[in-house]
C-alpha cells in the first residue's frame, strides 16, 4: 500500500535529530505531525488524535526528553508508553452474576459480527469458564438471523431459545431467562438486532430489554475496520444502554484498527475479546499493547522502544538465550516461538514492518503462504516428546512417519531439520559473540561447532 | 446537475420524471448544504489558515484520508489564489467543484451499469463480512423487477450460518427464483449451475451472491477468483459488473479492500452500504482518487428501496451534512420512513 510505516517516517525525522543531539520544540512539533498522520491513517478519531498528539508533545517538550541521551527514542517511547496506557491494562474478565443465570447483551451496529461473536463468547465461557449457557434469538428483523444463531447454536451442540420472528424482544429475552432458570442454564446470551446508529426505535427496543432483564454484561460489537465514526457509535450505544465491555470483530484482517483507540478513549470502556478469525473458536482476549503497536504499525518503532527499554518480557528471552547457548532449543521451543509470531497477526504484514523492509522492492507484493506454517507445524506436532527434544534420533523410519502423520512428504521433514539444525547453530554463534563482547576475547564465530 | 441528468438517464433510460423529481430533492439539498458550509462560513470571514484548518478537519472526519485531503487543500488553496477568493463568501463554489472534481476525475460513462440487451446480465457482490452484500442483492433484485426485468439469484454465500435463507428470504420477498444449494457445497458449482439455468430460463438479470471474506486471506481470494472465471467460462463477457459492497462505516482499511478485491475480480463499481447520516464513507472519494474505482449505487437505510444511484454532487454535499437521512428524505419520496 501506498501506506509509508510511521517508523519509516519518525526514523527520517529522527535522522535529522540524532546529528543535533538535542531535540527542539520544532523537531517535536515535525514528529508529532508524522503521529498524527500515522495516527489518522489507522482511523483513530480526529477529536482523539488531536488530544493525544497534544499530551505527548507536551511531554516530549518537556527537559527530560532535552536532556536526556538519546532524545529521538526518548519521544518513541513516549508515544507508546501514552498509547498503550490509553488502551488500558490488559484485558478484564467476566463478571458472572452471583445468583445465576448471567445474562449477556449483545449490541451493535449491523453486520459488525454480532451473532458469530455470540457463538464464539458461548463457546469461549463454555469451555473456559465450564459454564452452559443457552443463545437467545433477539433479532427479529434481519432475514434468517434466527436461522444463522440456529446453526451456530447446532455446531456448539448448544440450545437456541427463539420464538419466531412475530415476537416482541423483549419478551423474547424475558422468556430465555425463565427458560434458562428451567433449564439451569447459568449464562443467557441475548443476540439483539443490528441497526443504524441514528434509528431511536431500534434504539428504545435496545433500553426496553435492557431495562427488563438488567444484564450483567453488556457487551457492544464493533467492527475493527470501522473509522472516523466509532467513537460516534460507542459513545451512543453507552449513553442508551450503559456498554461494560467491547468485542473488536474482524481483526484477523489488516487494518490497523484505530477504532479501538477511539472507543476506549471516549467512552473508558475496556475491550475484552478480539475476533481473530470465521470459525467459532477464534476469539481471543484483548491485549492492549500489540494493539497499541499495531495502531503504530511498525516493527522498528518497537525495535527503537525496545532498545531504550529493553525490559519487555526479559525472563522468557534470557530463557530462550541461554537456550541457544547451551544449544538445548527444542522443537517446543520452536513450536512456541511459531505461536507468537502467528499471534502477532498477517505475516505479510510483520514482514513489511520490519525494519527497512519498505525499501525493498516488491514487498507489497510478497504474500507469505500461512498454509506452509502450518506444514511445519503439523510435521512438528508429528514428532514425539523425545524427538522434538532429541532431533538427532531421528532415523528415516521415524522421517517416515513422520511425514505420513503429518501429511507431508520426507523431503519436507529432512528440510525442516536441516533448517532446524542451521538455525540452532546460528543462534550459538549469535550468543557466543554477545556474550564475548567486551568480557574476554571475541570467539571467532562458528570456530567451535567446526571441532563437534 | 448535469453529471446527476447524464447519470440518471444511463440508469433508467427514462429521463424526464425521475429527473425532475431529482430536481426538486436536490435543490432541498442544496439548501441544507449551504447552511452547512455557511455555518463555516459564518464563523470565518476571511478565508485563511483557520478556516483550511477546520475544513480539513470536517474532511478527516468524513473518512476522506489524510492523503486525499491534503491534495485537495493544496488544490483549493491554489484556487483560491488563482480566482483571488478573500472572503468565505465566493469559496463555497470552490470546495464543491474541487470535491466533485476529485470524484469525477478521468469518469466517462461510467456512472451506470453495463446491461445487456441480448441474454442475461450477470451481476457479482464481492466484499467483506458483514457490509451487506445480501441485503444489497434484495434491493437490486427489487429494483430490476421493479423496472419490468425477470431477475435470478444465484446463492453464492455457503459458508456462513443463514446466509442461504437470507438470500431465499429475499428471493420470495421480491419475486425471484434462488438457485441454490447446500451450505458448505463449493460456491464455482452454484455459480455454474446458476447461469445455466440463467440462460436456459432466459432470465433478464442474474445477481450472484458470494461469502464475506476479508482480503488478506489469501485462499479465500483465490476462490473468489475461481467463482469469477467460471462465470466467464459458462458466460463469455460475464460477470457484466462486479460489484464491491463497502460499507460506509468503514475507515481507510476500505482503500486496502477495494485494491485487493479489484485485483482478484476486477471490481467495475462500488456500492456504498448503510449511509445512515453519521458514517459518511468518504473513502469512496480516495478510492476513486487513487484506483478510479466509481461509486455505483448508495444503500440509505433498511427498506427494500432503499438504493439509490450514486450522485456524486449531493454525496458531496452529504459529506458536510449532519443528517444524510435528511437528505434521503428530500428525495421526492422516494425513501420510505420518516427518521
Amino acid at each position: 500500500m501506498a501506506f509509508e510505516g510511521l517508523g519509516e517516517r519518525l526514523q527520517q525525522t529522527l535522522q535529522k535529530i540524532k546529528g543535533k543531539g538535542k531535540v527542539t520544540e520544532a523537531d517535536v512539533k515535525e514528529m508529532m505531525r508524522e503521529v498524527r498522520f500515522a495516527l489518522i491513517e489507522a482511523d483513530v478519531n480526529l477529536k482523539v488524535v488531536k488530544e493525544f498528539v497534544k499530551k505527548v508533545s507536551e511531554r516530549a517538550v518537556g527537559s527530560d526528553v532535552m536532556e536526556s541521551l538519546t532524545p529521538g527514542q526518548q519521544v518513541v517511547k513516549i508515544v507508546r508508553d501514552e498509547l498503550a496506557a490509553l488502551m488500558g491494562g490488559e484485558a478484564e474478565t467476566i463478571t458472572f452474576a452471583k445468583k445465576p443465570p448471567t445474562v449477556i447483551m449483545m449490541v451493535g451496529l449491523q453486520g459488525a459480527g454480532k451473532t458469530t461473536t455470540t457463538g464464539k463468547l458461548a463457546n469461549l465461557i463454555r469451555k473456559k469458564y465450564n459454564r452452559k449457557p443457552l443463545l437467545a434469538a433477539a433479532d427479529v428483523y434481519r432475514p434468517a438471523a434466527i436461522q444463522q444463531l440456529e446453526t451456530i447454536g447446532k455446531q456448539l451442540g448448544m440450545p437456541v431459545f427463539q420464538l419466531g420472528t412475530e415476537a416482541n424482544p423483549v419478551d423474547i429475552a424475558k422468556q430465555a431467562i425463565a427458560k434458562a432458570k428451567e433449564d439451569h442454564h447459568d449464562v443467557v446470551f441475548i443476540d439483539t438486532a443490528g441497526r443504524l446508529q441514528i434509528d431511536e426505535d431500534l434504539m428504545q427496543e435496545l433500553r426496553d430489554i435492557h431495562d427488563e432483564v438488567k444484564p450483567d454484561e453488556v457487551y457492544l460489537v464493533v467492527d475493527a475496520m470501522t473509522g472516523q465514526v466509532a467513537a460516534n457509535v460507542a459513545e451512543t450505544f453507552d449513553q442508551q444502554v450503559g456498554v461494560t465491555g467491547v468485542v473488536l470483530t474482524k481483526l484477523d484482517g489488516d487494518t490497523r484498527g484505530g477504532a479501538a483507540l477511539s472507543i476506549r478513549s471516549v467512552t473508558g470502556k475496556p475491550i475484552k475479546f478480539a475476533g481473530m478469525g470465521e470459525k467459532l473458536d477464534a476469539l481471543e482476549p484483548f491485549h492492549p499493547e500489540r494493539m497499541a503497536s499495531r495502531i503504530l504499525g511498525m516493527g522498528d518503532v518497537m525495535s527503537l522502544i525496545e532498545k531504550a527499554q529493553s525490559n519487555v518480557d526479559e525472563q522468557k528471552a534470557k530463557e530462550l538465550e541461554q537456550k541457544f547457548r547451551d544449544q538445548s532449543f527444542t522443537f517446543d521451543d520452536f513450536l512456541e516461538q511459531l505461536e507468537q509470531v502467528k499471534q502477532m497477526g498477517p505475516l505479510d504484514e510483520i514482514l513489511k514492518m520490519l525494519p527497512g523492509a519498505g525499501k525493498i522492492k516488491g514487498i507489497d507484493n510478497v504474500k507469505v503462504d500461512e498454509k506452509q506454517m502450518g506444514r511445519v507445524e503439523a510435521v512438528i506436532k508429528s514428532m514425539t516428546t523425545e524427538e522434538k527434544s532429541k532431533p538427532e534420533i531421528i532415523n528415516s523410519s521415524r522421517k517416515k512417519r513422520i511425514a505420513r502423520g503429518s501429511g507431508t512428504s520426507i523431503q519436507e521433514v529432512n528440510r525442516l531439520l536441516k533448517q532446524f539444525d542451521e538455525m540452532k547453530k546460528m543462534m550459538k554463534q549469535m550468543s557466543n559473540m554477545q556474550q564475548g563482547k567486551g568480557k574476554r576475547k571475541m570467539k571467532m564465530p562458528g570456530l567451535d561447532s567446526l571441532f563437534k | 446537475m448535469s453529471f446527476f441528468k447524464k447519470l440518471k438517464e444511463k440508469m433508467t433510460g427514462k429521463p424526464d420524471e425521475t429527473t425532475e423529481k431529482y430536481k426538486d430533492g436536490l435543490e432541498k439539498t442544496r439548501t441544507s448544504f449551504t447552511s452547512k458550509v455557511n455555518d463555516l462560513i459564518a464563523r470565518y470571514r476571511k478565508v485563511d489558515e483557520d478556516f483550511f484548518e477546520e475544513l480539513e478537519d470536517l474532511l478527516l472526519q468524513a473518512d476522506v484520508g489524510f492523503e486525499t485531503v491534503m491534495q485537495l487543500m493544496d488544490d483549493l488553496r491554489f484556487e483560491v489564489q488563482r480566482r483571488n477568493v478573500k472572503d468565505t463568501e465566493g469559496i463555497q463554489t470552490a470546495i464543491s467543484e474541487k470535491l466533485v472534481d476529485i470524484y469525477r476525475k478521468g469518469e466517462e460513462g461510467e456512472g451506470g451499469l453495463n446491461m445487456q440487451e441480448e441474454g442475461p446480465t450477470v451481476i457479482l457482490l464481492v466484499g467483506v463480512n458483514g457490509v451487506g452484500k445480501t441485503t444489497t442483492i434484495g434491493k437490486l433484485a427489487n429494483r430490476f423487477i421493479g423496472e419490468g426485468k425477470t431477475v435470478m439469484l444465484a446463492a453464492g454465500d455457503t459458508f456462513r450460518a443463514g446466509a442461504i435463507d437470507q438470500l431465499q428470504v429475499w428471493g420470495d420477498r421480491v419475486g425471484a427464483e434462488v438457485i441454490r444449494q447446500a451450505e458448505n457445497s463449493d460456491p464455482a458449482a452454484v455459480m455454474y449451475d446458476a447461469v445455466r439455468a440463467a440462460k436456459n430460463r432466459k432470465v433478464d438479470v442474474l445477481i450472484c451472491d458470494t461469502a464475506g471474506r476479508l482480503q488478506n486471506k489469501v485462499n479465500l481470494m483465490n476462490e473468489l477468483e475461481k467463482v469469477h472465471r467460471v462465470i466467464g467460462r459458462e458466460l463469455p463477457g460475464a460477470p457484466h459488473e462486479t460489484l464491491l459492497a463497502l460499507d460506509a462505516t468503514t475507515g481507510q482499511n476500505a482503500l486496502i479492500q477495494a485494491e485487493t478485491f479489484k485485483e482478484a475480480t476486477k471490481v467495475t463499481g462500488i456500492v456504498l452500504t448503510k449511509l445512515d447520516g453519521t458514517a459518511k464513507g468518504g473513502i469512496v472519494l480516495a478510492i476513486r482518487n487513487k484506483l478510479g474505482i466509481p461509486v455505483k449505487f448508495v444503500g440509505l437505510g433498511e427498506g427494500v428501496e432503499d438504493l439509490q444511484p450514486f450522485d456524486a454532487e449531493r454525496y458531496v454535499y452529504g459529506l458536510f451534512a449532519e443528517g444524510l437521512e435528511q437528505e434521503a428524505e428530500t428525495l421526492g419520496g422516494e425513501t420510505p420512513g420518516e427518521e
